[in-house]
């Protein structure tokens, strides 16, 4: 029953067993066939798609009104220019809500008596903002701020459109940054307190660093619908991209400038995607729900 | 393969680890360990934080891949990558060092989640056995309590009795005191003992020597990712050969 102690460690180099080596190649294509099973099925649903697509019977009239090649090439460059304005705004939109966003939620988090109106107007605020819907928000801003006719207020289509968003988009934040709040262990604010940190600095250093990681994936999601409604301040009459491709489609009904704009909110929307995934995949730590490595 | 499985040789011990080697990155921390738990005994694994007691136990359970090596679980290597994982984990049982019960489920359910989910039991067959299971761990009045309502003691019994309500062939348990104090210590020890006077078969990782004195069959000294020395309980603890052994032991006698 008793195994021998094992003898002095081996000092020699590892060379894998013939074992370990059947195990490899056995992964390997175990690997190769899931690659295969999956370029297959790939290829079996969009050769569907778009067969269903070429057979319907406006096919014809659709393609030369959507993608037409000659005015998809010609019109990339005004669109391009337009797109510059949607991603200021989307930057600049991005940042000042998940920064409101985070003081909102930290704001419902206080326990004082007297932060108590604070509470209140974060709770109505959020309420508010994301119960309307982000048109509407933006009709109101776009067209009821200017009739205030505030001196010091900028009334720029593209500044009101990017206040709409922040007052939407940081009420969605709060949102998100407060269940990841609630979502960190309280033994880890025991053990903050316990080492003598105030509330404030458990919220600050303990708290709110898991709160965000928790929720990065979420806040990801939030801040590439931000990308694509950054669209919706053409509507306000700021000149970007799909107002660029507004002015076009309204001179002839070729709607082809359409289908352009949205390939280059693709094309910016994508990457960012597939960046911020790895970013997460190579950090360590990925919160804790971060479940490390599939289990067999 | 599944056939062989279930069957297996009757000679072999149950648990045969044969030149198990794992390393994270560059970190070796399994470097060829050797090991064998025969059918109804318990062995203990000791050594210094980070000696690999838990990589090991974790690999035993699937739940960590290994580089090299074999783990023969009845004369069946478990660590080829076309055995079944899932059944192989359903005939083991694990406890964790941090009690790892379901936090959203009261103990009965988490007694009958794997009996209902895994071994396809109906609900009263399963409830049934978890209840004698808890009143077998002392836990009969806590049935319908929530994991965050029981003691460190009582939630590592629970933890107990739900490996032990799917009856497995082996029984793992990672430090499952570490987390408590010296009373309900022994209110886990006393529960294991009971186990082992039973017959089950049970590999533990532990720095409780006194449980090691009074359960193992057999004690084995991991250390630089080997099993540096192994033996009954009182040739390891009381007459160790390895100056590494002594080394170590001097250091808990302090
Ligand atoms: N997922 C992982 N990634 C990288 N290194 C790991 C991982 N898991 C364990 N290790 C490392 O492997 C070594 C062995 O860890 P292990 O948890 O097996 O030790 P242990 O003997 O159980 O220690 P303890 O007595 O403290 O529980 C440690 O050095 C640890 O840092
Ligand atoms: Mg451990």
């Amino acid at each position: 029953m008793v195994a021998e102690p094992n003898a002095v460690p081996d000092q020699r180099p590892w060379q894998p067993s013939e074992k370990a080596l059947a195990r490899t190649v056995y992964r390997a294509r175990r690997r190769r066939r899931s690659f295969l099973v999956a370029l297959a099925s790939t290829v079996v649903v969009a050769g569907l798609a778009w067969w269903v697509l070429v057979s319907s019977p406006g096919w014809e009239r659709t393609r030369e009104a959507f993608f037409d090649p000659a005015r998809f090439v010609e019109m990339l460059p005004a669109l391009a220019g337009g797109l510059w304005l949607n991603l200021r705004v989307w930057v600049i939109a991005g940042l000042v809500s998940l920064v409101l966003g985070l003081l909102l939620a930290i704001a419902r988090t206080t326990t004082a008596p007297a932060l108590f109106p604070l509470r209140a107007a974060v709770v109505v605020f959020v309420d508010v903002f994301r119960g309307v819907p982000v048109l509407l928000v933006l009709l109101l801003v776009g067209f009821g701020l200017p009739a205030l006719r505030l001196s010091w207020l900028p009334v720029q289509a593209a500044f009101l459109g990017t206040l709409a968003l922040v007052l939407t988009y940081s009420a969605y934040l709060a949102e998100i940054f407060r269940a990841g709040i609630e979502a960190v262990h309280p033994a880890q604010v025991a053990a903050a307190r316990a080492l003598g940190l105030t509330r404030a600095q458990t919220t600050r250093r303990i708290v709110v660093p898991q709160a965000v990681r928790n929720v990065v994936p979420a806040l990801l999601n939030i801040v590439v619908a931000l990308q694509k409604d950054s669209g919706l301040i053409s509507i306000l009459g700021a000149v970007d991209a799909i107002r660029v491709a507004q002015i076009s489609v309204t001179g002839d009904y070729n709607f082809t400038p359409y289908v352009a704009a949205g390939f280059l909110f693709l094309v910016v929307s994508i990457p960012l995607t597939r960046a911020v995934d790895a970013y997460n995949a190579r950090r360590g730590w990925r919160g804790t729900r971060g479940v490390g490595g599939a289990i067999r | 393969m599944t056939a062989e499985l279930t069957s297996g040789s009757p000679l072999a011990p149950l648990l045969a680890l044969r030149g198990v080697r794992k390393s994270f990155g560059e970190h070796l921390v399994l470097g060829g360990v050797d090991l064998e738990v025969a059918e109804h005994s318990c062995v203990v694994l000791i050594g210094a934080s980070g000696s690999g007691k838990s990589t090991l136990l974790r690999a035993v359970d699937l739940l960590e891949d290994i580089d090299d090596g074999s783990i023969q679980l009845r004369g069946v290597d478990i660590a080829d990558p076309w055995v079944d994982a899932d059944a192989v984990r359903a005939r083991l049982g694990m406890v964790f060092q941090a009690y790892n019960l379901f936090a959203h489920l009261r103990v009965l359910d988490n007694l009958t989640l794997a009996q209902r989910l895994v071994h396809k039991q109906g609900k009263d067959e399963a409830e049934a056995a978890a209840i004698e299971m808890l009143a077998r761990v002392g836990l009969a009045d806590k049935a319908t309590a929530y994991p965050d309502q029981l003691s460190g003691g009582q939630a590592q019994r629970a933890a107990i009795a739900r490996a032990l309500v799917n009856e497995p062939e082996l029984l793992l348990l990672d430090e499952v005191t570490s987390a408590l104090d010296p009373e309900l210590v022994g209110e886990v020890l006393d529960l294991l003992v009971g186990l082992r006077e039973e017959g089950m078969t049970m590999l533990v990782a532990t720095h409780e020597m006194g449980f090691a004195r009074r359960v193992a069959d057999q004690v084995c000294f991991l250390d630089g990712g080997r099993v540096l020395e192994a033996g009954t309980p009182e040739q390891v603890l009381e007459d160790p050969q390895q100056p590494r052994t002594r080394e170590f032991l001097a250091r808990l006698q302090v």
